[in-house]
């Protein structure tokens, strides 16, 4: 018997279906602990479904993906427990201040009332919002919102932080900033898998990543091995066009853009 | 510095084993022994944030005040005046304060599950329903966190109540029993717009069913004329409305009217669970 722990991720044959349409055809991934993993493909190519299932939202038939060695299907509460998520839209919520928000999560995480506090201080500190955390969210910029659901995805010292987008429609401050939080995430030791769109943030964030296409994963390794696949000279997104062919689509049903559009027009 | 939980330390091998409780996660909950400590939990933590965000914008509060004085300034003194509603002993602005204060409630409940649509839309939901929140729960709490909402509404009304010189009833467990009733309804009414949410899946086709159904319902009650007064059709449909049976608890514990408390609280508390227990199933459909 191996002594190895269980991967923070692992996905194995990962299927599912929206009525007819096949949105996963298959996903084989493994995530290891302590990594930032970025899954990396167009619009629809089945990246935020993929998380829907680990975070449980969407049901998985049982045997295909696993959270810490925990079946999503069988443990889901446990599951749950562990994880700390970001959704692609700005989630936070407008009519709360910061401080608020984050204590709604802690409730909604069972962090003791004695330690709460301390705890929503903490994150907001690390997430550099301390001092406008009274302040109502709607104030907020948007790399300051992004900034506040990092914070509440923190505030139950989560073993896995899943972020979906994390800086669509951001400005290249609001992106800058964001990138610093999730490097100091790996700094701490936490997995982070992240789906992305933008391969400049792939390359720049990601120990490795997976190229994923119409529900499957097309190529999984480290920046530089895949972009090395491709040529010399070539990056990330060489290997990206290289590997999904010129079957790219404009991208994502009506759902998805309206989504992405909205978060744009909420950051302004 | 931020100081992260150690990753749970589950073997490989016993991957597709069941696995009981792999992780130290310190966080759970002395709340998790009992359910239903868990699930009060759960309900106080979005009955704070409705809470805070009425404290932080009570505009609402006020604008929707506009209505039920219009209910008991204009109708209920024209109405008065006509003498054309048998009501009893009582006046009837007396007869008409208890439906106006579950009418208030209906209105604001009816359109609640618009913003859970709202919610999903924003993603709120999603990151709400990844947290340890069974479905049923989050479903419950709403309920109860629009009841404060309502709940405040039906302060404001029974101010109004004070001003025009209505006299009810003010001993301290009938007002209690009125709360709950008002409570419950405004629950019943908004796990109904959750579920009408979780069927039709956008905020416009809710809108017009939520327009569509409010006034039937109100009409359909005892809110504005005893159900005597209904054709007999229209009283068949007011004894399977539960707005009904909010009203005649209001009456019973407000102005002494006849009332069978233990029917109107028993026929509110089960709504209340179907409408849960429905919304909850239907509730996955949105995150979808």
């Amino acid at each position: 018997m191996s002594s190895d722990p269980a991967p923070a991720v692992e996905c194995r044959g990962l299927e599912y279906r929206f009525g007819d349409k096949l949105a996963l055809a298959g996903v084989d991934l493994q995530v290891e602990r302590g990594e930032v993993f970025g899954l990396l493909g167009p619009n629809g190519a089945g990246k935020t479904t993929t998380i829907r299932v680990l975070t449980t939202l969407l049901p998985a038939p049982a045997g295909h993906a696993f959270v810490f060695g925990l079946d999503v299907h069988d443990h889901a509460m446990q599951v749950r427990r562990h994880l700390g998520y970001v959704p692609q839209q700005l989630s936070a919520d407008g009519s709360l201040s910061g401080r608020e928000n984050v204590q709604l999560f802690a409730r909604l995480f069972d962090v003791p009332r004695r330690v709460r506090d301390a705890r929503v201080d903490e994150v907001l500190e690390l997430m550099g919002i301390a001092d406008s955390a009274d302040q109502l969210v709607s104030t907020y910029s948007g790399g300051m919102v992004r900034r506040l659901e990092l914070a509440q995805a923190l505030i139950n010292r989560p073993a896995l932080v899943i972020l979906d987008e994390p800086t669509i429609g951001l400005d290249p401050v609001g992106r800058s900033s964001v990138w610093d939080r999730i490097n100091e995430l790996r700094d701490a030791g936490l997995t982070v898998l992240i789906t992305t769109h933008y391969m400049e943030e792939a390359e720049s964030l990601c120990d490795r990543v997976a190229l994923v296409h119409q529900g499957t994963v097309r190529a999984v390794g480290t920046p530089a091995e895949l972009a090395r696949r491709v040529g010399p000279e070539a990056n990330l997104e060489d290997a990206f066009r290289s590997l999904v062919g010129d079957e790219l689509r404009e991208g994502g049903d009506l759902r998805d853009v309206r989504s992405t559009r909205r978060t744009a027009g909420r950051l302004g | 510095m931020f100081a992260r939980r150690a990753a749970p330390p589950v073997d490989s091998a016993d991957r597709t084993a069941t696995v009981t409780d792999p992780a130290p996660v310190t966080d759970v909950p002395a709340a998790e022994k009992s359910f239903v400590v868990w699930y009060l939990a759960r309900i106080q933590a979005f009955c704070i944030a409705e809470l805070q965000k009425i404290r932080h914008d009570r505009t609402e509060l006020v604008t929707r005040a506009v209505q039920p004085a219009l209910w008991l300034v204009i109708f209920g003194q024209t109405v008065s005046r006509l003498h054309a509603i048998p009501t009893g002993n009582l006046t009837y602005e007396q007869f008409l304060a208890p439906g106006v204060l579950a009418q208030s409630g209906l209105f604001v409940a009816v359109f609640y599950g618009i913003q859970v649509i709202w919610e999903r839309d924003a993603g709120v939901l999603a990151k709400v329903l990844s947290t340890p929140t069974p479905r049923g729960a989050f479903v419950t709490a709403k309920a109860f966190s629009a009841s404060v909402r309502v709940f405040a509404q039906a302060v404001v009304v029974m101010v109004l109540c004070v001003i025009l010189g209505i006299h009810l009833n003010w001993n301290p467990l009938n007002l209690f029993g009125a709360a709950c009733a008002v409570v419950l309804g405004a629950g019943f009414f908004t796990t109904l717009s959750m579920t009408i949410a979780g069927l039709v899946l956008s905020r416009e086709r809710l809108m017009g069913i939520g327009q569509m159904i409010t006034m039937p319902l109100f009409f359909a009650s005892n809110a504005l004329y005893p159900v005597a007064a209904m054709p007999e059709w229209l009283q068949v449909l007011s004894r399977v409305n539960p707005l009904t049976y909010e009203v005649n608890a209001l009456r019973g514990l407000l102005l002494g009217t006849p009332a069978t408390l233990w029917l109107d609280f028993t026929v509110l508390i089960g709504s209340l669970v179907i409408g849960i227990t429905v919304s909850a199933k239907l509730l996955p459909r949105l995150v979808r």
